[in-house]
């Protein structure tokens, strides 16, 4: 993990809303069929799962090259969870619902235990 | 080191090059790697690819102005920093100066989750924008393969493979990837189907415990290259490939002649000594002096204010310094002087090509006028026979370029033994072989030439004597039977000979007075009989006197009386007449 995503990753809870417990950021490369695919099955796992508590962000690698160093993403679409730690990444358009909900560890089961 | 002469590039619409800057390498690959397209370099573990790739990188930047990126996906950035700073190369410093850019891909099986299609965007985008950010010429990807174990999707990994080295076509980067071999196979994943311009194949191996370097260019679309194994080695410069075929036997000789130190060993050629940046070949078995010989050699070139580098191969320097002084020969004062210098080390600690590499660096170092290596067969512990015979093919080769005289000792193991010599014998100019001779219960060291280039040479054995003041040379003696008499028995028969030769001379001295008495006795009688001689030719000069007194008395009385007959007679005519008238 490179220092500048530390520093964003202590920097974004001051901007961000303090409800928004489960943090997602999607990394896509362009309107791509699969960057939508991948948006759109993002959240309606968040919605079955997490709904009201989540937060999507969509980061264009195309637009922004360096994060792709920066985050370290070799594939796109890559899901990764920011928050609650630790850090999760999935890659894939996500049509694989069982494997996104694994990877990510959207379970309400694992959330409520923590909760 | 050998700089390579700068490799002409054919300047062939068809196949443009990209120079490597490795030293040797592209001489190899007549110019370097295809211009713009992907290269495939594998090996084992431990073979040197990353420090390969990176050298490419480096001496881009560095001799051919073109920068970099390299994309790492198993060393760490630092790590990767600090393994190449021991070899010169000043990373921080090159990215500081946005000539190169390392990007660590750290990508592992355990993070990700892998939920339906993806595609490897994220890694063309972020090669893109690196290739960007410096304007790189030259990529390298060490080792892609990693990719494999991280993603089990095989087949839209290996589709997005090929797509990323079609991209790095259309970007127009050389582009260097390592790959780790496999079993059968250059590379694990068969990354040779993908990337099939330019496939360099390294390798380290190891025989009897010694691990030699390889390279071998085992494909290149669209152009010649040598095809085969090279050494090469890895020292604190980087790279160095060893191509034999670098030298073209095209070097100057020198007339010069010099000593070897050893006066009556130098009679033995014609000329009294051997060409400058010759090399002199001296073979025998354990104990005949090949050391010594060498040394004096030294000892000569000092004297004559020369630099000399001894490759102790097998003893110390202090033990060599220390053996010679019973010589009578100081070669500590040379050292101390800074003429001299021992470069000692045991053949069996590292592969021939480090050997190799020390060397030329020992020479590169002092420059010396000779150069002695004692012994050469100790190399042989260090590789094999072929090895071995290539190394020194190369080191002479190198020495003869620089008009260095070379005095090479080898190890023989029995008695007239040439065995692991006469691959050796025909690189050098001069061949000497010492030879131990028992007779009459003792031991004695012989000496002969067997081969001079270019220089008449003495047939005849010769012994080896040592001395408190160094080596002699002693003609061999050959009995009255025809044997050869060495040692005492030389000496023996040399005092025999002394011996017969005073008699001789007595009884010489005797005949002479003999002859001298005889002939004052034959000159007394000469005398005598002269004398004799005078005395009868006295006596017959009277008679003959007297004798023509005679003849001339008598010529005379004859012309008278014949006179007298005549008148007497024209008077009895006349008388005849008158008395008829009256």
């Amino acid at each position: 993990m490179t220092t500048a995503v530390k520093a964003r990753a202590t920097a974004r809870p001051l901007r961000a809303k303090p409800a928004a417990e489960w943090e997602l950021r999607l990394y896509v490369a362009g309107q791509s069929p699969q960057s939508l695919a991948a948006l759109a099955n993002l959240k309606a796992l968040c919605e079955a799962h997490v709904s009201g508590r989540y937060k999507i962000e969509i980061i264009d690698l195309i637009k922004t090259p360096q994060l792709s160093r920066e985050d370290q993403i070799v594939a796109v679409p890559t899901v990764v969870r920011k928050l609650p730690p630790p850090m999760k990444k999935v890659i894939g358009n996500l049509s694989n619902t069982e494997g996104a909900l694994v990877g990510l560890q959207l379970r309400p089961a694992l959330s409520r235990s923590r909760d | 080191m050998r700089r390579q002469s700068k490799p002409t590039i054919p300047r062939t619409p068809v196949l443009a090059k990209s120079p490597s800057g490795i030293r040797g390498l592209d001489a190899v690959t007549g110019g370097g790697f295809p211009r713009g397209r992907p290269t495939l370099v594998c090996g084992g573990s431990g073979c040197g690819k990353t420090l390969f790739g990176m050298e490419f990188l480096v001496r881009g930047i560095e001799e051919y102005g073109e920068s970099g990126v390299f994309m790492c996906f198993e060393e760490r950035e630092r790590e990767l920093s600090q393994n190449v700073s021991s070899l010169g190369f000043d990373l921080p410093r090159l990215i500081r100066e946005n000539k190169l850019i390392i990007d660590q891909v750290k990508i592992e099986r355990a993070d990700i989750a892998e939920t339906g299609d993806y595609s490897l965007d994220g890694l063309f985008i972020r090669l893109g924008a690196a290739i960007q950010a410096v304007g790189a010429k030259r990529v390298v990807l060490d080792t892609i393969e990693t990719l494999f174990g991280a993603l089990s999707n095989l087949g839209i990994l290996r589709a997005e493979l090929r797509r990323l080295f079609e991209w790095l076509k259309d970007q127009g980067v050389t582009t260097l990837v390592t790959g780790e071999r496999g079993d059968r196979t250059l590379t694990r994943q068969g990354l040779e189907e993908y990337v099939s311009d330019c496939v360099i194949l390294l390798d380290q191996r190891v025989t009897e415990q010694i691990a030699t370097r390889r390279l071998r260019i085992i494909k290149y679309r669209g152009s010649s290259h040598g095809s085969n194994e090279y050494p090469f080695l890895i020292d604190e410069n980087g790279f160095c490939v060893l191509p034999i075929t670098d030298i073209n036997l095209n070097y100057k000789v020198s007339t010069d002649i010099i000593s070897t130190g050893i006066h009556k060993f130098d009679l033995m050629f014609s000329g009294g000594g051997y060409y400058r940046g010759g090399t002199l070949f001296i073979t025998g078995s354990a104990g005949t002096g090949k050391t010594s010989i060498v040394s004096h050699f030294v000892d000569a070139a000092c004297r004559r204010g020369e630099r000399c580098v001894f490759f102790a191969l097998e003893e110390s320097p202090d033990q060599i310094a220390r053996n010679m002084r019973s010589l009578g020969l100081d070669l500590s004062r040379w050292v101390s002087a800074g003429l001299l210098r021992f470069v000692a080390f045991r053949p069996t600690s590292a592969g021939l090509e480090s050997h190799l590499n020390n060397m030329l660096k020992a020479v590169e170092d002092l420059k010396p006028h000779v150069v002695v290596i004692d012994p050469l067969s100790a190399l042989n512990s260090a590789g094999t026979y072929l090895d071995v015979k290539s190394m020194l093919m190369r080191v002479i080769d190198l020495f003869k370029a620089r008009t260095i005289s070379t005095m090479c000792t080898s190890l023989t193991p029995a008695e007239g033994s040439d065995a692991g010599v006469t691959g050796v014998s025909s690189l050098m100019d001069s061949w000497v072989v010492l030879h131990n001779v028992e007779a009459g219960g003792e031991r004695t060291r012989t000496l002969r030439i067997i081969k001079s280039r270019g220089r008449k040479h003495s047939n005849q054995a010769r012994e080896l004597v040592m001395t408190d003041n160094g080596i002699d040379l002693a003609d061999v003696f050959v009995g009255p039977d025809g044997n050869i008499l060495i040692g005492s028995a030389r000496a023996s028969q040399e005092q025999m000979d002394k011996t017969a030769a005073l008699s001789q001379q007595q009884d010489l001295r005797r005949k002479k007075a003999h002859l001298l008495r005889r002939r004052k006795a034959v000159e007394a009688q000469i005398a005598q009989l002269q004398a004799e001689l005078a005395a009868e030719a006295e006596d017959v000069g009277l008679e003959i006197d007297e004798d023509e007194a005679n003849a001339l008395g008598r010529t005379v009385t004859r012309a008278a009386l014949a006179a007298e007959r005549e008148h007497a007679g024209r008077q009895a005519v006349a008388a005849q007449t008158n008395g008829g008238k009256r």
